[in-house]
């Protein structure tokens, strides 16, 4: 039997975000500290990624794995042709994945335009999540006035989740401090009447970006802002996510809790398809940022085609066969 | 929430171990005349095999059935040789499954490195080898460039097969012949290479095989019609090897021990640089003779280190070696791990400070937990002795200066490593270097085109690349 050694954890008193205040003062304190990040080694982080990904997950590992990998995806669908009435399908998908097994666990969310939140909350009510995305989506480019509308209008359309995308010409052009401030606009347009508010998600767009430092840098740069999750893609450019694009996530938001305690969540959306792809991630999430992530509160999958393989793969599992892709439903 | 990961067992009914192995001469199974012994899994202490031991006149048959055969192999064109390596190199990549599973079950380490790791490595140099068979002339010799004769090789017991690939390869494509001595505790996969010489149709006598102990090693290295020794092993056997055929005419390749130091620098990419600390000592249980035993850290980012390179052994698996999932897996015989061990508790009496992540290791079998030592010095012996297995010691330095000087500060030369985003200074520390091999921003990487071989007691000769073709041929005239 493999015997797995215990994961050493952050320190119990964390000095928190405050002790960061100086390093976002000014442009030039914040590129400081975001350009004396370690560095990532391309290749090294890429053989890290691979490595992770042979390890073999069988039996009760995998059924676990499976059930784990449900309960986190963020089920999506960001078309130009969306309606309500397929948002409303995708909806009581969510609720039910495999209307043959009322075991079956619900999805984390379900993700759409923020016009369409109403149509998806009418369905699932408060047992789903539903996320928005928001800030002129895909691309970024608007001004700020909209970008904050956007979001105002998700948010009191009921959205419990906002999907933010940064502005990536400006991160690349290095106006680091206009991106970390619109992150904190968001955050704020994300505030309900009530006081609470949406949960903020951060957009990398990392297929743009390109460089693993860029995505480093972007991870500290939104967690200092004080988003809630970083996630890697809109999906609507590739390369969406990637091992190794999430792998450097990952490794920020562990050193983050390590260096202030406050815990921030990952997810990586796009290009993720395969029940097997989803137990490479589960893998690198445990052995990379340690088992408090492998929640749906601190991991989520943003996909829609996945979970028809999750269920397949899950139904096998159960019954010692495969059954063809009609017995699930195509939303 | 844990995620634990249920046993993966790769299957060893792939593999058919015969209750007892002969010698491999003149193209088959012989009986030895010494005494037989047994080879034992590492990872259970059961027994797989026993082993027939080659005595002084089977080891003399050897040679003589290498010497018939050499006269028709090195004569024979070179690109028909390349035909027999294509073929081999071929065979192994196909029963590629079976040989990682016999090498994991003889030598203890996990399935994942057999298999990913040594195997394709060892097809790799049978393949480009036999690219070379038929363009000796252009390995910058001169124009007609002619084997030694008859190859003497003693392998040992960290890469059976591949130490054998290593040896095998350009002897062969060279147009030698060998006798091939393998570790008295991995012969396996050796013999299972002899099956795949015949399966090749290999010439007979092209390849001998004896296995045996050290007295094996010694009857065949000072064997009056051996031409070329090549050996890889401790640095001890290796001094009596060379005194052994001093004042003869015997053409030898020396690969010996290392005490490498792994130099990581303030701008390092870190987390990387912990994956690289992890391969280079970690490896095949720290069983490599290029292993990086010595981490030598900045000082000014050594806490930082420490603390993820802890917490990265702290996801170290260790267990059994055919478990896919293994990361670590057993000692490779007994008298390996008490070496260890004693070597660990000299660390702890000289005041070093000894750290192991918790983890339980099999009740049977032969098991070391992955260790770091902190707070040694140059004085310590850990710093200065090969270990040959995992552990780790930790020394820190203050400039690029301080680092070289530590870094050559050790009787052995075979390897290093670089860790820094600053692509001169990888320049700068490489050009100061004495070791064979530096590798920048990444360890313990190994091909066939790369030649390989140490500075002072590491050794001397170089294997794979075109240099390592000299140390199998004369130059021509």
């Amino acid at each position: 039997m493999p015997a797995t050694a215990s994961t050493a954890q952050g320190s119990a008193s964390s000095p928190g975000i405050g002790a960061y205040a100086d390093v976002t003062a000014s442009e030039a304190s914040l590129r400081r500290f975001l350009h004396g990040l370690p560095g990532v080694d391309q290749v090294g982080a890429e053989a890290r990624a691979a490595s992770l990904g042979t390890r073999s997950i069988k039996t009760t590992a995998k059924a676990h794995a499976l059930e784990l990998a449900i309960t986190m995806v963020d089920l999506t669908t960001l078309e130009g042709q969306d309606t309500p009435g397929k948002v409303r399908a995708l909806a009581n998908k969510a609720l039910r994945p495999d209307p043959a097994d009322p075991t079956c666990p619900s999805v984390a969310a379900v993700c759409v335009y923020g016009d369409l939140v109403g149509s998806v909350k009418e369905v699932v009510g408060h047992q789903v999540n539903v996320a928005a995305v928001a800030t002129a989506f895909p691309s970024g480019r608007a001004s700020m006035e909209i970008k904050l509308a956007d979001t105002r209008d998700a948010v009191a359309a009921g959205a419990d989740e906002i999907d933010m995308v940064i502005d990536r010409g400006a991160f690349l052009a290095g106006h680091y401090l206009q991106v970390y401030d619109e992150i904190v606009a968001v955050k704020e347009a994300c505030q309900r009447a009530d006081g609470s508010h949406a949960h903020l998600k951060v957009i990398f767009e990392t297929g743009e970006l390109q460089t693993y430092d860029n995505v480093r840098r972007a991870s500290w740069l939104a967690m200092l802002a004080g988003t809630d999750f970083i996630k890697t893609s809109t999906g609507k450019v590739q390369p969406a996510a990637t091992l190794p694009v999430t792998l450097v996530m990952l490794e920020a938001v562990r050193d983050f809790r390590e260096a202030t305690g406050v815990q921030i969540g990952v997810k990586p959306a796009g290009g993720i398809r395969t029940a097997k792809d989803a137990i490479k991630y589960l893998v690198m999430v445990n052995e990379v940022a340690g088992p408090d992530w492998l929640t749906p509160d601190w991991f989520r999958f943003g996909a829609s085609t996945l979970l028809n393989d999750l269920l397949m793969q899950r139904t096998k599992i159960a019954t010692g066969r495969y059954s063809g892709p009609d017995y699930f439903t195509l939303d | 929430m844990n995620f634990e990961y249920a046993p993966a067992p790769e299957s060893r009914a792939i593999v058919d171990i015969k209750p007892s192995y002969g010698l491999f001469i003149d193209g088959e199974f012989v009986d030895g005349h010494g005494h037989s012994f047994k080879t034992v899994n590492p990872a259970t202490e059961e027994t797989l095999a026993e082993i027939a031991e080659a005595d002084d006149a089977d080891v003399d048959r050897a040679v003589k059935a290498a010497r018939k055969a050499f006269r028709g192999w090195s004569r024979m064109p070179g690109k028909e040789r390349a035909k027999y390596l294509f073929r081999i190199a071929r065979i192994i990549q196909e029963r590629s499954r079976e040989l990682a599973v016999l090498e994991s079950i003889d030598n203890g380490k996990p399935i994942k490195e057999s298999r990913d790791v040594d195997v394709p490595i060892v097809a790799a140099h049978f393949f480009y080898h036999a690219g070379w068979a038929d363009k000796l002339e252009h390995a910058g010799l001169g124009a007609n460039p002619q084997p030694h004769g008859v190859a003497g090789q003693v392998i040992p017991w960290n890469f059976p097969l591949l130490m054998l690939a290593w040896k095998i390869a350009p002897a062969l494509a060279c147009g030698n012949t060998v006798v091939l001595k393998p570790a008295e505790t991995t012969p396996l996969t050796a013999l299972l290479f002899a099956e795949i010489c015949q399966q090749a149709d290999l010439p007979p006598g092209v390849v001998n095989i004896v296995t045996g102990a050290g007295g094996t090693g010694q009857a065949l290295v000072s064997h009056p019609d051996v031409d070329k020794v090549a050996f890889t092993g401790s640095t001890d056997v290796g001094k009596a090897i060379a005194r052994a055929i001093a004042g003869t005419d015997k053409k030898a390749t020396l690969e010996l021990g290392g005490k490498a130091a792994n130099i990581l620098f303030d701008d390092a990419p870190i987390d990387q640089a912990v994956e690289g600390i992890v391969s280079g000592i970690f490896f095949n249980q720290g069983h490599v003779c290029c292993a990086g035993s010595r981490l030598l850290l900045q000082e000014s980012v050594a806490d930082e280190v420490m603390a993820k390179l802890k917490r990265r052994m702290g996801t170290l698996r260790i267990g059994d070696p055919l478990d896919k999932n293994t990361d670590i897996g057993a000692i490779n015989s007994a008298e390996q791990l008490a070496r260890i061990r004693a070597l660990a508790e000299i660390g702890e009496d000289e005041g070093a400070e000894r750290w192991s992540p918790p983890c339980e290791l099999p009740s049977s079998g032969f098991w070391f937990p992955p260790t770091v030592f902190t707070g040694v010095s140059q004085a310590h012996r850990i710093a200065r002795e090969e270990i040959f297995g995992p552990v780790l010691s930790v020394l820190t330095f203050r400039t690029p200066a301080e680092a070289v000087e530590k870094a050559n500060n050790t009787p052995y030369g075979l390897s290093a490593g670089v860790w820094t985003e600053k692509g001169s200074r990888i320049l700068f520390m490489a050009d100061r270097l004495k070791a064979g091999v530096v590798w920048a921003n990444t360890f313990n990487k190994f091909d066939p085109a790369s030649p390989f071989g140490g500075y002072k007691e590491s050794g001397y000769g170089r294997e794979g690349g075109r240099q390592g073709l000299a140390s199998y041929l004369k130059a021509g005239a």
